[in-house]
């Protein structure tokens, strides 16, 4: 029996997207091709994209699929930057959260090194919550530089949700574009495209039970993008490549399928979270969560993350000893070279470099029950004693 | 019993893992990070710890169907291998810095954290094997192999650590293992040997002591004084060495030259004939015993580098220092490497060459 704490990594598929999927894959077609054949699968990915933009607020012109958050957030900052760029050679500066995702962090690291983009980090707070004061500061301290603004609706790791509308307004008052990487958040928490004011938002399927390998930038009709790869035009001339047509309406069936339960989903998920925290700050005094949390949160805090650190342990001793009494999670940090590294997300929370050695990942999803927190709360008391004596062990 | 499979990404411990599993235990394979700069990629596989060779045993891992991670151990390999390396080489002595890993990282440092998470031992590719007496204590042997043998390099491990140690790789040759490698499916199965020092990546150990330590221009000197030639830090050479002195002028005898002695101290390295180099008589300190320490003066075999011949001799312990005295002469004897002694194929154990010297003329 394996208890699977670890949705925010990938979540098992919904059925239905999984049945969409199969029964796509079996019909050929390449959607830009001319003949019926073609037209068949054209209309399954429009009719697909009608159901995505409507289930996120957005017009069905504005999604651009990709092959997941990833290349979304690419094509956001970088596309972005260069369009910027070109129409003004003065907009080099990017507005980036601290705790943003490495496929944004990555992307501004590129964009210093090879394009001579230049950038500033906006601080959070103790919760990693990116104030928009602080983003109006950083604007202010050169208007006329700014290419880009990108803060995260949710953040991957400890599960803090921004104030994005208000970001987006902040950006717009100088008549900056705003990205949000609002992958943790589509399907789990209430997201309006539209409504959150925002000019581009990157999603991705295999988070809310679709299949891994697609996703889409939502971009603004207005928003200019210099594509990041050439060739049939498809997209919006933005992102060329053959359309993958299966993956699409899976993707729109899982879409559709998360936004219709979400509220029930969200209350049941963010109980089992609760008792989980809970739980787990019973069985050590010290052990804490990070992020905002109280019982029944969701709106500042995803519903599915529990997010602990834990002193005296490295956190992938823990889950070694969690996974081998069968619960999967995460430290939820990278690692480099298969070694983990302490989180930068953590590190901006202002934790310390050895506190953040000690965090635990736990996420929960469509498929959890209390049967899986119940395997968690069962296993970890004997893990962090086990954990905490290898740091002993290995600190001398 | 619970085991860490300490995997190099390497054939000899993927098969050593294999081995493991196939004995029945619960395995769970360990790549040590020991680089300071883990995210090199490099082209050939000359050490253990590129992302490729975390890759490999990945890879390998993964065909078994056991748990794998990473560990890192880069800052303890730091303090205890590397930094002890360039300390011994500054002072003057030639460090195996594979006996020091050994020592203070696999079957310290790896197997401490390992029993803390609730394993019972450490397996390796190691040649050598453990001979279980009917007594139950743990003897370290040499290898089937004897061209592979790494017995040596494992001297410095006590009783404590020998008693949750496994190489199951003992009792094959080295031909036999790839070809085993390549019918349990294992892509490393020719994958090269890793040789050399693993964290000198070009090879060139002194060029990697000059940079460590910085270039220290100074004289070779012939055991009269004459000054002969130079050099750029008198650390990056060793006792017996021949090859790479660029002597600017031939001795008046003909006779090749060697490193008789390196003198820290005065940044001096004094060549000499041949037959300077001979000795009969060595001091160890930092004496590790794999069983019980010997009693009074004993028989052994005593090796002095790896993968070096075994001379008979007399040893003696006394507290942390080991006395040799060998039966006959020998050459090449640099200090900072380890006499290991044996008793047959077991090995008894080490001690660290503090002092070298001739007692008995010809």
């Amino acid at each position: 029996m394996t208890a699977y704490l670890d949705h925010a990594a990938t979540t098992p598929m919904l059925p239905e997207a999984l049945a969409a999927m199969t029964e796509q894959l079996a019909v050929v077609g390449n959607p830009s091709s001319l003949h019926r054949t073609g037209r068949a699968a054209r209309r399954a990915v429009e009719e697909s994209r009608e159901k995505i933009a409507k289930a996120l607020g957005a017009r069905p012109s504005e999604v651009i699929f990709t092959s997941g958050g990833t290349e979304a957030d690419n094509l956001a900052c970088k596309g972005t930057f260069w369009a910027r760029r070109d129409a003004d050679p003065a907009r080099v500066r990017l507005l980036v959260g601290a705790t943003e995702h490495h496929a944004v962090l990555d992307c501004v690291e590129f964009l210093v090194k090879h394009e001579g983009a230049t950038v500033t980090w906006l601080e959070c707070t103790p919760e990693g919550v990116v104030e928009p004061a602080t983003v109006r500061a950083a604007i202010e301290q050169d208007p006329d530089s700014v290419a880009l603004v990108s803060v995260m609706w949710a953040n991957n790791e400890v599960g803090t949700i921004q104030d994005v509308a208000a970001i987006a307004e902040v950006a717009h008052e100088y008549g900056v574009p705003f990205h949000t990487d609002a992958v943790q958040a589509a399907g789990h928490l209430p997201v309006d495209f539209a409504a959150s004011g925002a000019d581009l938002m990157s999603v991705t399927a295999h988070k809310l039970g679709g299949p891994i390998g697609v996703g889409a930038l939502v971009a603004r009709r207005d928003a200019r993008l210099v594509p990041l790869s050439h060739g049939g035009g498809q997209e919006r001339q933005v992102r060329s490549g053959t359309l993958d047509t299966p993956a699409i309406v899976g993707f729109a069936t899982a879409l559709v399928a998360s936004v219709a339960s979400l509220e029930e989903e969200s209350a049941r998920v963010a109980a089992l979270r609760d008792d989980l925290i809970e739980r787990a700050l019973e069985i050590a005094p010290d052990i804490r969560p990070t992020g905002p949390w109280e019982r029944g949160e969701t709106t500042r805090r995803l519903p599915g993350n529990a997010h602990l650190l834990v002193p005296g342990c490295d956190g992938d001793s823990l889950l070694y000893l969690l996974d081998a009494a069968g619960v999967s999670c995460s430290t939820g940090s990278a690692c480099q070279a298969g070694v983990p590294q302490p989180s930068h997300v953590l590190l901006a929370m202002g934790i310390s470099e050895t506190d953040a050695r000690g965090a635990l990942r736990l996420t929960l999803g469509h498929t959890s029950t209390q049967d899986d927190v119940d395997a968690v709360i069962e296993a970890l008391p004997a893990a962090i004693d086990r954990a905490r004596r290898a740091r002993e062990a290995t600190a001398s | 019993m619970r085991v860490v499979a300490a995997m190099s990404g390497g054939v000899d411990s993927a098969v050593a893992a294999a081995r493991m599993l196939d004995a029945g235990h619960d395995v769970v394979g360990v790549h040590l990070a020991l680089s300071q700069s883990a995210a090199t990629l490099r082209e050939s596989a000359r050490g253990c710890c590129t992302i490729e060779d975390a890759g490999d045993a990945r890879r390998v891992a993964d065909v078994l169907g056991i748990p794998f991670y990473v560990w890192d151990m880069a800052e303890r390999f730091k303090r205890d291998v590397v930094d002890d390396f360039t300390r011994e080489y500054a002072a003057g002595r030639t460090p195996n810095p594979c006996l020091r890993c050994n020592e203070k990282i696999k079957f310290a440092a790896l197997l401490d954290k390992a029993v803390a998470l609730g394993f019972d031992a450490v397996a390796t590719g190691h040649y050598a094997q453990v001979v279980e007496t009917a007594d139950g204590r743990r003897e370290l042997h040499r290898a089937v192999d004897a061209a592979k043998d790494q017995s040596y390099v494992l001297g410095v491990l006590t009783a404590e650590q020998l008693s949750r140690s496994f190489f199951p790789l003992g009792d094959t040759v080295k031909p036999r293992v790839r070809e085993e490698a390549a019918e349990r499916g294992f892509y490393v199965a020719k994958k090269p040997d890793s040789h050399d020092i693993c964290f000198i990546q070009d090879g060139d150990t002194r060029g990697w002591l000059t940079r460590a330590l910085g270039a220290a221009p100074g004289e070779i000197v012939d055991t009269d004084g004459t000054v002969v030639g130079s050099h750029e830090g008198a650390f990056a050479y060793t006792v017996g060495q021949r090859r790479g002195l660029g002597l600017s002028r031939p001795a008046a005898d003909g006779e090749p030259r060697y490193v008789v002695e390196v003198r820290p101290e005065a940044n001096q390295v004094v060549v000499g004939t041949a037959d300077l180099l001979g000795v009969d008589a060595i001091t160890g300190d930092h004496a590790r015993w794999c069983g019980p320490a010997p009693e009074g003066v004993v028989r052994v075999g005593a090796q002095v580098r790896a993968h070096g011949e075994e001379y008979p001799a007399t040893a003696w312990a006394d507290g942390d220092t080991v006395e040799v005295r060998l039966e006959r002469r020998i050459r090449g004897v640099a200090p900072g490497q380890s006499v290991v002694l044996y008793d047959g194929t077991r090995v008894v154990g080490s001690a660290t060459i503090s002092a070298a010297r001739l007692e008995r003329s010809a």
